[in-house]
């Protein structure tokens, strides 16, 4: 059977991881390269880069590192923001991410994750939703989580996924930051609700927070954090050693 | 040196980058005349299975292919590339592949338990069943994403994975291979994998 997935996700300016690190001989701690080796070497079964970059000039530096990693780590790439338009598709794809995960673009325009999924396969299109509660609803927000939508949550996702998107992260940005587990109502609600793979986003603390996620929710594939793997308060081999020993299918 | 097939689907930079790491000259190309250089051969392919075996055959590479495997070049078919080596596809009606193998490629939909999603996406656990290119892997994850499968192989069937139902992970047949699962995805199982390839 398909294993449970853990991803750690690397934040991108000018080129560079924004979150330092503390790993212990790592001779460039904010190397995308080193980074991601240094993860794929020690069990993360995915990596997703995420460009937080706002200039031209980033941009470029970052397909450039983007292509360095690809040609160096041989595992699954996801690859996230600024993704608007089918050019950015195209620009991540041929730097050789895997699958491109669309956010805010999708808000804006409602026809990318459809036109997407036609040109490169369903499996190809990643919807990644900031979503937070607001009088009761669960609210897609815009613009990194600045900006409600007005939009209730559980039905656009639905609709992107009927739109071709193959894959869902679901960060919450109530329990974001927080450290205090997974969001477990709000990724309940989402993959009762559709049929594609589910990745939890936000909230992870500690190592029970995933055993927790995957034996409360089994229908969620896969747990993403960033700083705690960054700053090594969860060491993917010993979280991974802790799942198989709650009968939780990792690699 | 491993030609890698270039017939206009999907991106090959991965695999290319893959064969470097190991090592191993790599080199992309439509052409056959370049290809035929190579000691061994690539078939990738992401996508559907008509569009990929139309622009296969509209570049006349079906053809050489077929000639370059029957002459006992050794061949690997990767993901959607594997599929292509077998008889036909049922994926949105029936379309003929390259024949080298016998079988047919049929749609998970209706075939596995309920629960299950489509595609198989992820890391899944090799049971290897036999052939050359496979037996330091099994047991061994690795990465597979589709929602087509080979079916009617039994004679060239060499790993399987579990999905329910066991899916047909890998086939071998003289000097004709296939992994379904991207073995340029699959970390340090995938490159030996490759480099047990270039070895045979």
């Amino acid at each position: 059977m398909i294993t449970k997935r853990i991803i750690p996700c690397l934040d991108v300016r000018n080129g560079r991881v924004v979150k330092g690190t503390n790993f212990q001989g790592l001779r460039d701690v904010s190397s995308p390269v080193e980074l991601g080796k240094y993860y794929s070497d020690n069990g993360a079964d995915e990596l997703v880069f995420y460009d937080i970059t706002a200039s031209a000039e980033g941009r470029k530096l970052f397909t450039d590192v983007l292509r360095e990693v690809a040609a160096t780590i041989f595992i699954p790439l996801t690859v996230g923001g600024g993704i608007n338009t089918l050019e950015d598709f195209d620009r991540v794809l041929k730097c050789g991410a895997d699958k491109v995960s669309v956010n805010s673009g999708a808000i804006r325009d409602p026809d990318l994750v459809r036109a997407a999924a036609r040109l490169y396969g369903d499996q190809c299109v990643v919807l990644s939703a900031d979503v937070k509660r607001v009088d009761g609803q669960f609210r897609v927000f815009a613009k990194g989580g600045r900006e409600d939508t007005g939009m209730e949550a559980v039905s656009w996702i639905k609709r992107c996924v009927d739109n071709g998107a193959g894959e869902v992260v679901l960060n919450s940005i109530d329990t974001d930051g927080v450290k205090g587990g997974f969001d477990l109502p709000m990724l309940e609600a989402v993959s009762e609700a559709v049929d594609v793979p589910v990745i939890a986003s936000g909230g992870a603390g500690c190592i029970d927070d995933f055993v927790e996620l995957f034996q409360t929710l089994p229908k969620v594939d896969a747990g993403l954090a960033a700083s705690i793997f960054h700053f090594g308060q969860v060491k993917i081999p010993e979280l991974k050693r802790v799942l198989k020993e709650n009968n939780i299918l990792v690699r | 040196m491993v030609g890698i097939i270039d017939y206009g689907v999907g991106n090959l930079f991965s695999l290319r980058s893959s064969f470097q790491a190991i090592g191993e000259a790599a080199f992309v190309s439509g052409d056959a005349a370049a290809l035929s250089q190579a000691d061994r051969l690539v078939l990738p392919g992401v996508g559907a299975f008509a569009d990929a075996a139309e622009k296969l055959r509209s570049s006349g590479l079906d053809g050489f292919v077929r000639a370059q495997a029957e002459a006992g070049k050794p061949l690997l078919g990767i993901c959607l590339g594997m599929q292509l080596l077998f008889e036909k596809s049922q994926e949105y009606g029936e379309h003929a592949g390259l024949g080298l193998l016998r079988g047919q490629v049929v749609a998970m939909e209706g075939r596995l338990p309920e629960g299950l999603k489509i595609p198989h996406m992820g890391w899944n656990r090799l049971d290897v069943k036999g052939g050359r290119l496979l037996p330091e892997a099994n047991g061994e994850y690795v990465y597979f994403v589709h929602s087509f499968f080979a079916d009617g192989c039994d004679d060239s069937l060499a790993a399987v994975t579990e999905y329910g139902i066991p899916i047909t992970a890998a086939v071998e047949q003289g000097s004709i291979f296939g992994c379904q699962f991207h073995p340029e995805k699959s970390g340090n199982v995938g490159l030996a994998i490759l480099r047990r390839f270039c070895a045979l």
